[in-house]
């Protein structure tokens, strides 16, 4: 009964099958693993229908209440009336919603990480940016649900677009290109703070006056000085400005140029601080 | 079932599928690991008991390249945990203590899932899936969401999840604890198939007895470092299959009665272990015959007895029985080999 080998010695250390750079991912599986984790966030949201309660009511409730609370006054000092600020005000809608929705990205990976099922993505032969490439891309996916109700309430309402419906495309995929910036960020938070309300009460106290001091919802040219420096160099600003152009018409060379310099800085800088986190966090 | 059985199945099988060494993993100032090595042989299950922060999660996470260790290596199917991850990330399967599956997604939604995650074609993973669920004895809940099956489900779940892609080595969390009996005996159940299929297993637990009903070897570790190992049978002997509690009518007698014991030289109960604080004597016997020779023995040399019983050793009495002392004010405790 005790005869049995005590501690067994090692058998000589087991040789490395490969070296370290096999293993490696193609394009092709990145591909997959990142729709088979989309498909995930999309049925998460079949079974749970009220996480689009924001997508669906925001661009409903925001259009409706700035048109009818400001629209007269702001339309009329920018010397027209309602229906100047509908135009004005849908295409800086279309870049705070972008934004609103980016925020959420970071109490969906923060929740995500109190689960098991992080764990079990982190042992998987996947790159673990997959993760948050797939969230990022269901984000998109709402945030142009989101933007096609703004539109439809926009059109209803009586907006005219300035330019075309090319225009109208660019103006959508400057936003969203811009919103999927803006998620490195809100991911990072996500995975830097203890709590999903951490991050969400971190977002809110960040974007408040990001929106607000910008040229989303009126023009800055009659706020103060100091004021406008800062909404000169907010890029939410330069979005709605490349947004509005877009659609309405006007100058939009220097507010797209601006706007994509922030994106390549702002995803350059947070991506893979992100991703590094990501890999890091235990 | 001798023990040439036992030696024969080893050397069947082949070489060492786990490969730790002088693993140290600090969290601020605990020491979670302290300089562990340890083997699991292909196809053996080696077991790693140890109380609740004695770092077994912590070696679980590091060999599943959860946790980067600060010192030492450890080599997984050949691959090197910290300098190979990805090509690991193909061979092993992980099953914890708190079950990793999407909670909103249905059992079926989460194996496909993780059939597609591991690059199986659409229709294996649709058929692995169903297979897996049909052996889990989950078909009927295929379609239901993860966060309304109850404990046990969700364990068998995730033990099915851990099994899509065939790994080759499997850790096992303790995958039992908070389960009922039944429950867990369905789990053990499951574990043995998957031995049985080839999978080498590390089982971590805070249980006598699953260690006993499922692993080959056994490990004992505490404070993230190793206090003893040995094959299950030799840490019985040492340890006791069960211990046999004896209360003696005169608390004073009970170091005439501990030496009377060891000096029968009764097999595995040299063990015996007096503690005066609580007028106990504990013996460890590994089986009936032995139960009667120990009760024999006390009563042919004169000795009154006011209460017997027997149990099963709980991990405070493994650690008693190992260094002497309690677990929970185990300190110093030198690494130990168990004596054969």
């Amino acid at each position: 009964m005790s005869t049995a080998t005590l501690t067994p010695t090692p058998t000589g250390s087991a040789p490395a099958k490969a070296p370290a750079d096999e293993g490696r991912i193609g394009l092709r599986g990145n591909l997959r693993h990142i729709s088979a984790l989309a498909r995930r966030n999309l049925l998460q949201i079949k079974k749970d229908p009220e996480s689009m309660f924001d997508v669906l009511l925001m661009p409903i409730v925001f259009t409706l209440l700035f048109v009818y609370v400001f629209g007269g006054s702001v339309g009329g000092s920018m010397g027209g009336g309602r229906q100047e600020y509908l135009n004005y005000l849908v295409p800086g809608l279309m870049a705070m919603m972008g934004m609103n929705i980016a925020s959420a990205v970071g109490t969906g990976v923060n929740d995500d990480f109190r689960k098991g099922v992080m764990d079990r993505f982190r042992t998987m032969p996947i790159a673990r940016s997959s993760v948050l490439i797939a969230k990022i891309v269901v984000e998109l996916g709402r945030m142009l649900v989101a933007t096609f109700i703004l539109l439809c309430m926009g059109f209803a309402l009586g907006m005219e677009l300035g330019t075309s419906v090319l225009g109208l495309l660019a103006a959508i995929a400057l936003s969203a290109t811009f919103s999927a910036a803006i998620m490195w960020i809100f991911i990072l938070l996500g995975l830097t703070m203890k709590t999903a309300q951490a991050v969400q009460g971190t977002g809110f106290l960040v974007l408040m006056p990001l929106q607000f001091g910008s040229s989303i919802f009126a023009p800055p040219q009659t706020m103060p000085g100091w004021l406008q420096t800062f909404t000169d160099y907010n890029p939410l600003s330069n979005l709605a400005d490349a947004v509005r152009g877009l659609m309405m018409g006007g100058p939009v060379a220097d507010s797209v140029w601006m706007t994509l310099g922030w994106v390549v800085v702002i995803t350059a800088v947070t991506a893979p601080l992100a991703v590094a986190k990501f890999r890091r966090k235990t | 079932m001798g023990p040439m059985t036992r030696i024969d199945k080893k050397s069947r099988r082949g070489g060492t599928a786990v490969e730790v060494r002088g693993l140290v993993k600090h969290y601020g100032e605990t020491k979670a690991l302290d300089g562990v090595d340890l083997d699991v042989r292909e196809g053996t299950v080696l077991g790693v008991l140890g109380p609740n922060g004695a770092g077994k999660t912590t070696l679980v996470r590091i060999l599943s390249t959860l946790v980067i260790p600060d010192a030492g290596h450890a080599v997984v199917a050949g691959f090197d945990v910290v300098r190979q991850p990805r090509q690991l990330r193909r061979t092993i399967g992980l099953t914890g203590q708190y079950a990793s599956v999407d909670e909103k997604l249905s059992g079926w939604e989460n194996l496909y899932m993780i059939g597609r995650l591991l690059d199986l074609p659409r229709k294996s993973a649709r058929a692995r899936a169903d297979e897996l669920l049909e052996r889990f004895s989950l078909t009927e809940a295929a379609r239901r969401p993860a966060m309304d099956y109850s404990g046990g489900m969700r364990r068998r779940l995730d033990l099915a999840a851990s099994m899509i892609g065939s790994p080759s080595v499997l850790y096992l969390d303790e995958p039992t604890t908070g389960l009922d009996p039944r429950t867990r005996n369905e789990v053990w159940d499951e574990v043995r198939r998957m031995v049985a299929e080839g999978a080498t297993v590390l089982l971590t637990t805070q249980y006598m007895e699953e260690a006993e009903q499922l692993a080959d070897e056994l490990t004992v570790i505490d404070k993230g470092k190793i206090i003893a190992r040995g094959g299950v049978d030799e840490l019985k002997a040492k340890v006791g299959g069960r211990t046999l509690h004896i209360r003696p009518s005169d608390p004073g007698q009970l170091a005439a009665m501990a030496q009377a014991i060891r000096e029968a030289g009764l097999d595995g109960t040299a063990g015996a272990q007096a503690v005066p604080d609580e007028g106990l004597l504990y013996v460890p016997i590994l089986s009936d015959e032995q139960l009667t020779a120990v009760i024999g023995l006390l009563g042919t040399r004169g000795f009154s007895l006011a209460h017997v019983a027997t149990a099963l050793p709980s991990l405070d009495e493994v650690f008693l029985a190992i260094t002497g002392e309690k677990s929970s004010h185990t300190t110093d405790t030198t690494p130990e080999e168990v004596a054969a």
